[in-house]
């Protein structure tokens, strides 16, 4: 049974795939044939949505905000995440229970009730159309995340190792840095995917906030709603191209989220 | 119980180790006699846990066998080994109680019911668990999880070595020297060999009959804490036993003196052979071995230091570019920042290339 | 875990309490203003009490669609939490393959939702979509514009394609973070396999679990993008979520009274709910 344990990913990954390549076929085909046939394979290779993208400037320009924005708020998010997280994680203090689960909350209500009184909001501190404007807003929702994230990987520490690094002479930022983080680097490189793919992917607060300056790669995808119709093969081509930033960065964060499984020692 | 015999065991970690610098531990030939209490003592990254998994088969050896009472034990996985083994940091099964946790090994194995009962009600009588067998073991303390950790390996009737992994490094300084103390008593009681790996001198030296000092994968000394004091075997050993450690000195040898820097020469307590050219040579002697002369014999230095530290005190002292500690009784008076002194003959040592000249401990 | 008492750790969950607050309370107290007022317009309001609120949770409309929507949450999560394990575990741990799996097992996840209900909406029709092909090839009887069960699967399936990986992800880091010591004790004390993960493996994902659970139940319970996009609510609606009804009761009414109390009833209902999964989830945990 042991043996044949690497077909449940091999079979999981064989799912996930067979969608994504019906989005990348899509994004090849024009939107005629997507619409007008079905075709496992694009009769009509055409490039032309990659190149409308990679060429407009609206639609690049698009790419780079939304990479902006998404990267100062996941940095923002995980960096002020990790000290509070700690806090929760090895001290009690007046409220904390209820801060804790407060934090949560902020992700319950759905984004569409923040709509308006963002754009009153943010448009009164000056800050409508901006990248930060939409880093910002994100950390509603990102910031609990990495706190509860981050917070479950720093209770599987336990405290005497904090207790041993000050024995051994230890200051506290020397011993969070490293001694404390790579312990719970797993933690840390999940966090930080998330912040990321939760503010890469969200529209409706990301659209609101912005309107020229800053607008994100989701907003200009709407575009595609355009009054010629629904412009599929394009929206695919999109769609596809966003992946692609995603990819680097879990690419990138693959051995924080793996290390737990390089160490063997404490 | 069980004799331990390594075979010409050797370990490297990378798939294809070329040279003897790449092995993680270096050819071995040891035997763990049945019932002895040994630290396996050496700084980080000298190799000791990795013999500590070669013996309790959490890793197996690129090259060599290890037999378990005459039987190879080379490919045997570590459930079949009848070894237990107490980790760094307290590892138990923090959703059942402290009972259970005992019970474990024993329930895996298949044991009735009735016995299981009466080995974990012994183990934990022995180890003063007795009042807390029905707590759940997440919320005890480190060194109340050690000791559970320990029963665990306690419990199983075929046990024949318990192996420890610096098994004190998360306790309370003031509760490491009680749990010391009760290893030590348990080994007297049982009949159980005991490997105890550390860093810690202290640990080693008053845990260990019998101490195997490690250095970069490699054991430099096998032998009694008195040896590895009197007869340290490699210039390691006597640094890093004994507080302070050894005194060492670049030396040439002239029949049986030993010439030091600043020409000096120093009486050995017989004569050298001739020492090929080329060859580190260095004399030892250790703290203790050094005293600091009254009068107008002795080697002149320069006092740089002198630390009390309650019943001795310990100078420090320059001669010729190299520092050395000087040990003298409380009562001492060293005045001024020139004194002299004399290395007690019999007690200085020769070193080549950081082995000992001479043989290994009588 | 045994914590000190220090007030002064406020100073390290401050940042955090500034920019999620400066978010979270304006805009809540906005529209806490509308939940309670009505207008005809020109800015005038008129307060109204809790009118609005006894008109939502006595509206047939509103139990059908909160029906719905807790059918398909608890049926994702029936699925998606122990199917992520279950690959979590499975998961190569070293070795080139392990890159492989989490760059691959991470892309649905980056698909921006509206894209992601656009696959779906084509890839599951049955005349021109992979899937409807195939699921009508062999014989069934499929078309998920027409029929709601259909619509109810490919719904499921959407959402288990889509976010799955999630728990996956969350899980792995989790196991990835048991100490090998522990592996090696239950290997000296002849655990089986299964005594590895009963003992060890899920006791020390409980607390990476227990955010995967409630992270999968908030995020579905307020979905809107994908079905929006994949069904519209429909065909009729069999499909229409909370969410969707709330946009549409939204977008119909003039007045925004009935909205934001219904936003207000969901977010008491998810918070009420995301409660008492935590507390159930975490009440082995000491009571320091």
């Amino acid at each position: 049974m042991r043996r044949l344990s690497w077909l449940a990913p091999v079979l999981y990954m064989l799912f996930l795939m067979v969608p994504i390549y019906w989005l990348l076929t899509m994004s090849f085909k024009t939107t005629n044939e997507i619409l007008g046939a079905f075709t496992l394979w694009p009769r009509n290779f055409t490039l032309d949505q990659y190149r409308e993208i990679l060429t407009n400037p609206v639609w690049y320009r698009g790419y780079i905000n939304s990479i902006i924005y998404v990267s100062i708020n996941t940095i923002l998010s995980v960096a002020v995440a990790l000290p509070a997280a700690y806090a929760f994680s090895r001290y009690r203090f007046l409220g904390d229970k209820h801060l804790f689960f407060w934090l949560l909350t902020n992700r319950m209500a759905p984004p569409a009730v923040f709509a308006l009184p963002f754009f009153q909001l943010y448009s009164a501190i000056g800050l409508f159309d901006t990248h930060i404007a939409v880093a910002l807003a994100h950390c509603l929702f990102n910031i609990p995340l990495a706190v509860w994230i981050l917070e479950g990987f720093m209770s599987g520490v336990p405290k005497e190792v904090d207790e041993t690094a000050y024995i051994d002479g230890y200051s506290f930022p020397r011993f969070f840095v490293k001694i404390f983080m790579p312990l719970i680097a797993s933690g840390i490189g999940v966090a930080a995917f998330f912040c990321f793919m939760f503010s890469w992917v969200e529209l409706l607060l990301a659209k609101t906030l912005t309107s020229v300056a800053a607008k994100p790669i989701a907003a200009i995808m709407t575009r595609t709603a355009s009054a010629s119709g629904y412009e599929l093969g394009l929206l695919a081509a999109a769609g596809a191209l966003t992946i692609v930033p995603g990819a680097i960065v879990i690419y990138f964060v693959r051995n924080y989220i793996a290390k737990g499984f390089a160490l063997g020692r404490v | 119980m069980a004799r331990i015999l390594l075979d010409n065991v050797a370990h490297a970690y990378g798939p294809t180790p070329r040279g003897l610098p790449d092995y993680a531990l270096k050819p071995l030939n040891h035997a763990w006699e049945n019932g002895g209490a040994y630290a396996l003592l050496g700084p980080s990254g000298c190799g000791k846990t990795t013999l500590l998994n070669i013996i309790s088969g959490l890793i197996t050896p690129k090259q060599g066998r290890i037999l378990f009472d005459g039987k190879d034990v080379t490919q045997l996985p570590t459930a079949q080994r009848n070894i237990a083994q107490v980790f760094q940091f307290p590892v138990i099964y923090d959703t059942m109680t402290v009972a259970q946790n005992l019970a474990f090994p024993l329930r895996n194995r298949h044991f009735p019911a009735a016995e299981v009962s009466k080995r974990v009600s012994e183990v934990a009588q022995m180890l003063e668990l007795t009042a807390i067998l029905g707590k759940k073991a997440r919320g005890l303390t480190a060194d109340v999880k050690q000791k559970v950790s320990l029963g665990r390996g306690l419990v199983r009737p075929d046990v024949s070595a318990i192996l420890f992994d610096e098994p004190l490094t998360v306790i309370d300084p003031h509760l490491k020297w009680q749990l010391r103390s009760q290893l030590k008593a348990l080994h007297r009681q049982f009949d159980l060999t005991m490997i105890y790996v550390t860093h810690d001198q202290t640990e080693a030296l008053t845990f260990a009959d019998t101490v195997v000092v490690m250095y970069e994968g490699e054991v430099v000394q096998i032998g009694t804490p008195a040896d590895l004091l009197e007869r340290p075997a490699h210039t390691f050993v006597g640094y890093f036993i004994g507080s302070p450690g050894m005194n060492v000195l670049p030396a040439d040898l002239r029949g049986n003196h030993a010439v030091i820097g600043g020409g000096y020469e120093i009486e050995l307590d017989r004569p050298y052979r001739e020492i090929p050219p080329g060859t580190k040579l260095e004399i030892g002697v250790r703290p203790e071995y050094v005293r600091l002369s009254s009068g107008e014999e002795g080697i002149p230095v320069a006092v740089q230091r002198v630390d009390d530290i309650g019943r001795i005190k310990v100078a420090r002292v320059r001669l010729d570019g190299v520092h050395l500690n000087v040990v003298a009784p409380e009562d001492a008076r060293i005045e001024g920042d020139v004194s002299r002194i004399l290395f007690q003959s019999g007690h200085v040592h020769l070193y080549a290339d950081g082995h000992l000249v001479g043989g290994a401990a009588s | 875990m045994d914590k000190t008492w220090n007030n002064k750790a406020w100073f390290m969950v401050l940042p955090v309490l500034v920019l999620v607050a400066f978010n979270a309370i304006i805009p809540l107290m906005t529209v806490v203003n509308y939940s309670v007022q009505e207008t005809f317009g020109d800015n005038v309001f008129f307060f109204e009490g809790v009118k609005w609120f006894q008109q939502v949770v006595n509206s047939e409309r509103f139990h059908a669609a909160l029906l719905r929507q807790l059918t398909f949450t608890f049926t994702i999560l029936a699925i998606e939490v122990p199917l992520g394990v279950a690959i979590a575990l499975t998961m190569p741990r070293r070795g080139p393959w392990v890159s492989v799996c989490l760059v691959l097992m991470a892309l649905p996840l980056l698909i921006p939702w509206n894209v992601v209900g656009a696959i779906w909406n084509i890839f599951a029709l049955p005349d021109i979509g992979l899937l409807g092909r195939v699921l009508n090839g062999i014989g069934l009887d499929y078309n998920y514009t027409r029929q709601p069960e259909d619509a109810w699967f490919t719904l499921i399936l959407m959402d288990v394609w889509h976010w799955t990986s999630l728990v996956v992800l969350l899980a792995y880091a989790g196991l990835s973070s048991i100490p090998d010591a522990f592996y090696q004790a239950a290997k000296i004390d002849g655990a089986s396999r299964w005594a590895v993960f009963r003992y060890i493996q899920l006791p020390k994902m409980k607390r990476v679990l227990t955010i995967a659970v409630l992270l999968r139940f908030m995020d579905s319970f307020m979905i809107y993008t994908e079905p929006s996009v994949l069904t519209g609510g429909g065909p009729g609606n069999s499909t229409t979520l909370l969410s969707i009804d709330l946009v549409k009761v939204a977008l119909g009414q003039f007045d925004l009274g009935p909205a934001a109390a219904m936003s207000i009833i969901y977010f008491l209902i998810v918070l009420l709910l995301s409660w008492i999964f935590y507390t159930l989830m975490m009440r082995n945990e000491e009571r320091s």
